[in-house]
């Protein structure tokens, strides 16, 4: 009897956590292959990379709007007086070594993070993958989406660089906008009138770094966890079937071509970390709540709501002398909500409009009321008036 | 056969193929299993790895010989390490290990038992409890105060909203001066540009503190009603609150005609979302979202120093709009 390598380990394992089973399902477990289900693995790799680099970040930043004076390298600013936050992100930048690369990879990741949750949330919407059983899936999706945008905001307001600045006192007018809780919404945010209290340097870190990555975190492994339950979809083919899943094991094709997504994604946020610049705060010079610039752009994924703030015409509503709806609301509030609104409702009102009902109740639908489970993509083409509506509301 | 009969037939024929074709009748087997066994290959991939670690050693070494500035050789050299171990990890999954196709069957969601017995284990639980709606009663009220309780601590996060926003630095008579403190004279305005004031001693980040100044010709400038031009607007200099009551940017932008007879009329317009008042008419919203003009400082000269001095408070509450934000003049 030759000796098995592994056997000892495996006997290990079992022994305290009777988990070969479980193992064995794991190495065997099936994946569809197509380029575009690899979307949601990069962002989760994104993710992994915005872990990392965040950590290294969080060990030099210091989340204070105390006042200093700047000595460090960077002479344009050298006896500047600044936030702490502000300095030690120079510092950071500038003095620390491999700083630099690692802020810029940190940037770079978030950006990379939502537009590849982006993709993924049009591919899953195009292919109807959102259908039952995963529209779960798909509302935690769409969550997730929420909260990437919402830390992505939280971590460029933290240097305290104008651009911040500009950004954070943008979404105190919309705190402000909101009806008639608005005031108190927003100072109970930012401990007081803007630009706020030091209560407000430390909540921001603490959203930042712990209670937003953790969400996320948590969020993600209910999403792989639903994945897994259901598996994949997949597109129709040879030998496809609403009952089966056609595809690569993982072990050892797959892992190993996964684990190379995960390199080349690293890959790609280390190069353009080091060398596409991005985020200069040392150009745009301490925040001061009397300053702002002209051409100050956010980030990509908030371009829809200074879009939305921009377009909207001056409409307040007021009556009995009190501001009932401030403008803000509209672009900075309504319009978010009812977009991600729209969001968690498409699994429904696509089976509104396919009238998907689950193919054995059609005679009795009035009784069940019941859908349709889909394991089989539909391609784009499939269902012209699904692909058109998309195309018009993500437009 | 009638034409009757061909209109409902094709029209049979429609709803069907609209509706999902049938799965193929005979199963087709995808399962394949194909070992490469190719040398090359590997010798590729044991190559790739190699050059990755050398690259990742080239990191630390730069990271060690050179801290500092060095930001475009450790970014080259550690994505490239990536990129190198990915290209590596590609090659092996797909030209190396063996190539599989395998076939698992979907497990089934559905537990027709066990979806009967849950609830019935679950109403199995009350019995014995004949007081329902008591006891749902109490809870009801055991769960109102306990959760007003878990939140109520979140009221220390933030002061009352009214009292605070209302308390703005500016008086009659206090010195208006620049950000480092020097007082602003009435001649430190010219026509064209503006000037950023602040009230002298108060902190610069309190949104009420800063204004903006500008020089208008008298002649232009028609004030809301209850505004006279000597209280509010001496030699016609005015001044408005810098914080747009849009959404609390600053207002950073002065458009100023070079030739009156063709462009349009000066104006202050917010970078942020564009909105742009009119400085002539009390700031009024000319174009862009804000909803209510900015509120107006009214200023006065001294008349032995030259220096400005706010000649009050502001015409209305500044900063974006909320509730109990007064319109001031409009």
């Amino acid at each position: 009897m030759t000796p098995e390598p592994g056997r000892d380990t495996v006997r290990w394992i079992d022994e305290r956590a009777g988990a070969s089973p479980a193992l064995k399902a794991a190495l065997r477990y099936v994946f569809p292959e197509h380029w575009s289900f690899m979307l949601g693995e990069i962002a989760l790799y994104a993710f992994l990379v915005l872990v990392g680099t965040g950590t290294f970040l969080a060990f030099f930043f210091e989340s204070s709007t105390a006042e200093t004076t700047y000595h460090g390298s960077y002479a344009p600013l050298a006896g500047e007086r600044m936030s702490l936050a502000y300095a030690s992100t120079l510092r950071l930048s500038q003095d620390v070594p491999g700083g630099l690369l690692l802020r810029q990879t940190h940037h770079w990741a978030a950006l990379v993070f939502i537009a590849a949750i982006v993709a993924h949330l049009l591919r899953v919407f195009f292919t109807a993958a959102f259908r039952k059983p995963r529209d779960i899936t798909w509302a935690v999706g769409v969550t997730l989406l929420m909260l990437a945008v919402l830390e992505g905001f939280a971590g460029y307001s933290m240097p305290d660089d104008l651009l911040s600045g500009m950004g954070l006192a943008i979404a105190y007018g919309v705190a402000m906008s909101l009806p008639v809780v608005g005031g108190n919404a927003a100072f109970l945010i930012w401990g007081g009138e803007y630009p706020g209290t030091h209560d407000f340097t430390t909540r921001l870190l603490t959203l930042h770094v712990f209670i937003l990555p953790a969400a996320i975190g948590l969020l993600i492994a209910v999403h792989l966890a639903a994945v897994i339950r259901t598996h994949h979809t997949q597109f129709r083919g040879p030998g496809h079937t609403e009952r089966n899943v056609v595809g690569t094991p993982t072990w050892p094709a797959y892992a190993l071509r996964s684990l190379g997504l995960l390199s080349a994604t690293a890959a790609v946020l280390f190069l353009l970390g080091g060398l596409v610049q991005i985020n200069p705060i040392w150009q745009w010079g301490p925040y001061e709540p009397y300053l702002a610039t002209n051409g100050a752009q956010p980030d990509w994924f908030l371009g829809w709501l200074i879009g939305g703030l921009r377009l909207m015409p001056p409409l307040e509503i007021h009556f009995w002398g009190l501001t009932w709806v401030p403008n803000p609301f509209w672009g900075g509030a309504a319009f978010p909500l009812v977009v991600f609104g729209v969001l968690y409702a498409i699994p429904w009102l696509d089976r509104r409009l396919t009238r998907d009902w689950a193919r054995h109740e059609l005679l009795d639908r009035r009784l069940t009321r019941d859908w349709a489970r889909h394991e089989l993509l539909d391609r784009p083409r499939d269902n012209p008036q699904r692909t058109a509506l998309g195309m018009a509301f993500f437009a | 056969m009638s034409p009757w009969h061909v209109i409902v037939a094709a029209v049979l024929l429609a709803l069907r193929g609209g509706r999902r074709g049938p799965e193929p009748e005979e199963p087709v087997d995808p399962r394949e299993r194909r070992v490469p066994y190719s040398s090359r290959a590997q010798l590729l991939v044991a190559v790739l790895l190699v050059l990755a670690g050398l690259a990742g050693l080239g990191f630390s070494a730069i990271y060690l010989v050179h801290p500092g500035h060095e930001t475009q050789w450790l970014g080259l050299a550690l994505g490239g390490a990536f990129a190198l171990l990915a290209a590596a990890l590609i090659v092996a999954g797909k030209a190396v290990v063996p190539q599989e196709v395998a076939v698992e069957t979907r497990s089934q969601l559905v537990h027709e038992q066990a979806e009967q017995e849950v609830p019935q284990l679950v109403a199995e639980g009350g019995e014995g409890l004949t007081r329902r709606r008591l006891i749902a009663g109490a809870a009801g009220v055991a769960g109102i105060g306990v959760g007003a309780a878990l939140v109520t601590p979140a009221a220390s996060l933030g002061p009352n909203v009214g009292e605070r926003i209302d308390a703005i630095p500016w008086r009659r008579g206090v010195r208006v001066v620049d950000e480092r403190g020097r007082a602003i004279l009435a001649d430190d305005v010219p026509p064209g540009t503006f000037v950023t004031g602040f009230p002298e001693g108060a902190s610069l980040r309190d949104l009420a503190s800063p204004i903006v100044i500008v020089r208008l010709p008298p002649s232009t400038i028609h004030l809301p009603e209850g505004r006279s031009q000597e209280e509010w607007a001496p030699e016609g200099l005015l001044a408005y609150s810098k914080i747009c009551t849009h959404a609390g940017c600053a207002i950073a932008l002065y458009r100023y005609p070079s030739f009156r007879a063709t462009q349009q009329r000066p104006a202050l317009v917010c970078p942020c979302h564009y909105s742009t008042f009119d400085p002539a008419r009390g700031a009024d919203v000319i174009f862009g979202p804000a909803g209510r003009p900015l509120p107006q400082l009214p200023l006065q000269i001294d008349p032995a120093t030259r220096e400005l001095r706010a000649n009050g408070g502001y015409s209305a509450s500044i900063g974006p709009s909320w509730l109990n934000a007064n319109r001031g003049g409009a």
